[in-house]
């Protein structure tokens, strides 16, 4: 195959940089496996390694530094059957390390090579993620303080099927790279190179030191073997080929006559468990059922289990605009959480609004009309009260009629769900 | 007629869905939740992409990758995830990836509260980029506007070649309202434009009368080049001042010559009067209120409810406050959208009206201001 090298733009990097190296044992990989520029995307980040793909003719996507992996996975499951080689350096291995572990975790089928190079090149040889501490680099003591993160170790760890430690000069280079490519999963190479540019002038580091320096490492191979898995995509469509398709949107068709007309507010105030927001679309829909639009809002805190439980309701002959409550029709109270999040609200009320009140609530000094609802008495649980209160609003055609509410529950729940429902219902009116 | 029980979130979704879109990727954050929640639910089963990113960064990136796949990607979130975006979207503005980003707001500063409502990104969605070039937004007022604003959202992203925001607040996006399904009036879908296969192909190639650079997806026949870097049209870096202005008027040009395209509002005339109330957003619905009942109390007022915010509809703004005297804005937050109003009627008589405590602003605080100013 011929290369695909794009001799239009030859390779800019200093000279003896390692980069160098890399661009063309990539080249001959591609070569080797027959691979043309239509079947490739180079995704490079920022700094020299995001050069790269400006040397080949193929498909290129250079994005901001430490991205190039979230690019890459867009681009991979938009069209699993590109080759996608990411390239970044050891600045992007740093900047983007929570994408470099959750791609370990993912098992999705890219190459990231990391041209590590062991500082800043591009912005004047500061410290990076893979710096030793014992080299002189432009971020003065900072890297004496900071151990540096050997990627090979940390992606195993988080997941990676194929790691590799590699030279940039190593004769087996390609070899290696084509293995990389060729595995179906997400594989790593963190090739090790020279930067002559800005590390070099003051540490001495040579392609023999590197080899000396690898071959003191751990092996990796143990620590993959237990990694092999399934790859992210296939997985993925595998999983949603499983999948029914969401039913569309219910349609609720008017088969009831609303009890009154305009606008009712309802305020629905309890605790968490009590299904209070159930209980608000249930309200919603029961109005739905008589042609009435309505609107639902809620309130509860962001630790769902406990806490006020608050769920405010309209509904109307006319599409409902305004979505606040200031003068509810009805006001529900059924614990004290709720309650004590709207005084205000019920401090205000007027003699045209009904409280239905739970028997073990207080409520503040208030000119509304209340009636207390024994729930206890008539069996009726902490998490049923919502409904039972729906219940004995209908029983007295305020707001919904019992037919609604009916075809509300029947809307919402099924078989033994709805049975209890309905017994609940059937017990609060009794 | 039939009623259809949804939130703003889930219409988003659907709309979406509508619209073409196959490729979602979002990170958990109320009060935008439940459009992931949504997509989740729609997409897979369908042969469509939704994924959870590990970060906001990762999300949007996702999304731009799969956007020059050739799929229709859209992402959701709320200010602390916009902030977290804000490089990727200058990324998908300068190097024109379409997209379409939702931005449920939620009361800030920073993580502010999760579960309370605010317009207070307005300004933000506008500059919060790097480079300055303009952005689009729309509105949406309710459940339906946002399933049809996010599919006119989908339409302009693809047809400009840019990030698009659906800026929706916790009361529309996590309240759930009636909805007629049936009497929906859908926008008709738009692709963006393919190169043709005869020519050769630039990434970045345009025209005078072809502003728009036409489209090859990476991965398919003929090499395609995309990058964040200043580019000429064959997608490498260029340093001639000549071809990057050219590059930056079109950006700008683009979309600002346009606006008269995507120019969505309402209103409510009013004959007999001298005070015309604008505003967007859920504040629309009680400003509609209020204007109703000043109305039929005897201080008729005109209402003009904004859906494209970026760039400002200045020429709309100009021709339906030409014949007013006073200009009445609300907005839920302490004032940012009124500075565009200002600046497009510096003739005009201008009160704001602001409000920033996660409620919303009621008729009444408006019929207020309308009659004392």
């Amino acid at each position: 195959m011929d290369s695909l090298l794009n001799t239009e733009r030859p390779p800019v990097f200093c000279p003896g940089c390692a980069h160098d190296k890399v661009v063309d044992a990539l080249d001959k990989t591609f070569q080797t496996m027959g691979l043309t520029g239509d079947q490739v995307v180079i995704v490079s980040d920022i700094g020299c390694s995001g050069l790269f793909d400006t040397f080949f003719n193929t498909h290129a996507f250079h994005g901001l530094h430490g991205r190039a992996l979230t690019y890459a996975i867009g681009l991979k499951m938009a069209r699993p059957e590109l080759n996608v080689i990411v390239t970044m350096g050891d600045g992007g291995l740093g900047i983007g390390g929570a994408h470099v572990l959750s791609t370990c975790r993912r098992n999705i089928d890219l190459t990231l090579l990391v041209l590590n190079n062991f500082n800043y090149g591009m912005t004047g040889g500061q410290c990076s993620s893979t710096t030793p501490q014992d080299a002189r680099v432009g971020s003065g003591f900072l890297n004496r303080l900071e151990k540096p993160i050997d990627l090979c170790l940390v992606a195993g760890a988080a997941g990676a099927g194929f790691v590799s430690r590699a030279s940039a000069y190593a004769a087996d280079l390609p070899e290696n790279l084509e293995k990389a490519i060729r595995f179906n999963g997400f594989s790593i190479v963190d090739i090790w190179g020279v930067c002559p540019g800005r590390y070099t002038r003051r540490n001495k580091l040579t392609p023999q030191m590197i080899d000396e320096s690898l071959a003191k490492l751990p092996p990796l191979d143990d620590l993959v073997a237990s990694n092999a898995r399934e790859e992210y995509g296939s997985h993925y469509r595998q999983e949603a080929s499983r999948l029914t398709p969401a039913l569309p949107p219910i349609r609720i068709e008017a088969e009831h006559t609303p009890p009154v007309n305009g606008r009712q507010e309802v305020v629905i105030l309890g605790s968490a468990g009590q299904r209070i927001v159930t209980a608000g679309e249930l309200l919603c829909l029961a109005g739905a059922t008589a042609g009435l639009h309505a609107s639902q809002k809620n309130d509860y805190p962001i630790t769902v289990l406990r806490g006020h439980s608050i769920s405010e309701v309209i509904v109307s002959d006319d599409e409902v605009g305004y979505t606040g409550i200031a003068q509810p029709s009805v006001v529900i109270a059924l614990a004290p959480e709720g309650v004590a999040k709207r005084k205000k609200m019920l401090a205000g009320l007027s003699e045209d609004t009904l409280v239905i009140k739970a028997e073990d609530v207080d409520l503040p000094p208030c000119r509304a009309v209340i009636v207390e609802a024994d729930f206890k008495a008539k069996k009726i649980k902490s998490q049923d009260r919502a409904l039972a209160a729906l219940a004995l609003m209908a029983a007295q055609d305020n707001v919904l009629t019992m037919g609604m509410l009916k075809s509300a529950l029947a809307l919402r729940f099924k078989a033994a769900v709805l049975e209890m429902a309905m017994g609940v219902v059937e017990r609060a009116t009794a | 007629m039939a009623l259809t029980l949804m939130e703003g979130n889930e219409a988003i979704g659907w709309g979406a869905r509508a619209a073409g879109c196959n490729f979602f990727a979002g990170y958990p954050i109320t009060p935008a939740t439940t459009i992931y929640n949504t997509m989740l639910k729609l997409l897979p089963p369908e042969g469509g992409v939704c994924l959870q990113g590990e970060d906001e960064i990762a999300s949007i990136g996702y999304c731009l990758g799969a956007s020059m796949a050739g799929m229709k990607a859209m992402t959701a979130t709320s200010g602390p995830g916009i902030s977290l975006y804000s490089e990727q979207i200058s990324f998908s503005i300068g190097s024109e990836i379409p997209i379409v980003i939702v931005d449920v707001q939620r009361l800030g500063p920073s993580t502010g509260s999760a579960t309370k409502g605010a317009d207070g990104d307005i300004q933000f969605l506008r500059w919060g980029n790097s480079g300055g070039q303009p952005m689009i937004v729309l509105a949406p007022v309710d459940v339906i506007d946002c399933v049809v604003l996010t599919m006119e959202a989908f339409n302009l992203a693809e047809r400009y070649r840019c990030p698009v925001f659906v800026a929706v607040n916790k009361e529309i996006s996590m309240t759930r309202e009636t909805i007629d399904l049936d009497r929906l009036i859908l926008p008709e879908i738009r692709e963006r434009r393919i190169a043709a296969s005869d020519r050769p192909f630039l990434p970045f190639g345009a025209t005078a009368d072809r502003p728009v650079p036409d489209f090859l997806p990476i991965g398919g026949d003929r090499l395609v080049r995309q990058t964040s870097s200043t580019h000429g049209p064959n997608g490498y870096i260029t340093t001639d001042p000549a071809v990057i202005a050219e590059n930056q008027d079109r950006l700008m040009n683009k979309i600002t010559s346009a606006v008269d395209q995507f120019t969505f509002f309402d209103e409510i005339e009013s004959p007999g009067t001298d005070t015309l109330v604008i505003s967007y957003g859920v504040t629309a619905r009680a400003a509609k209120a209020a204007v109703g009942h000043l109305s039929q109390t005897g201080t008729p007022t005109a209402l003009l409810i904004l859906k494209t915010l970026w760039p400002v509809p200045e020429a709309l703004l100009v021709e339906k406050a030409q014949d007013f005297k006073k200009i009445v804005v609300i907005e839920m937050n302490l004032g940012q959208y009124v500075h565009e109003i200002q600046r497009v009627l510096h003739d005009k008589e201008i009160t704001f009206y602001g409000q920033m405590n996660g409620e919303l602003i009621t008729p009444d605080q408006i019929e207020e201001v309308v009659i004392n100013g």
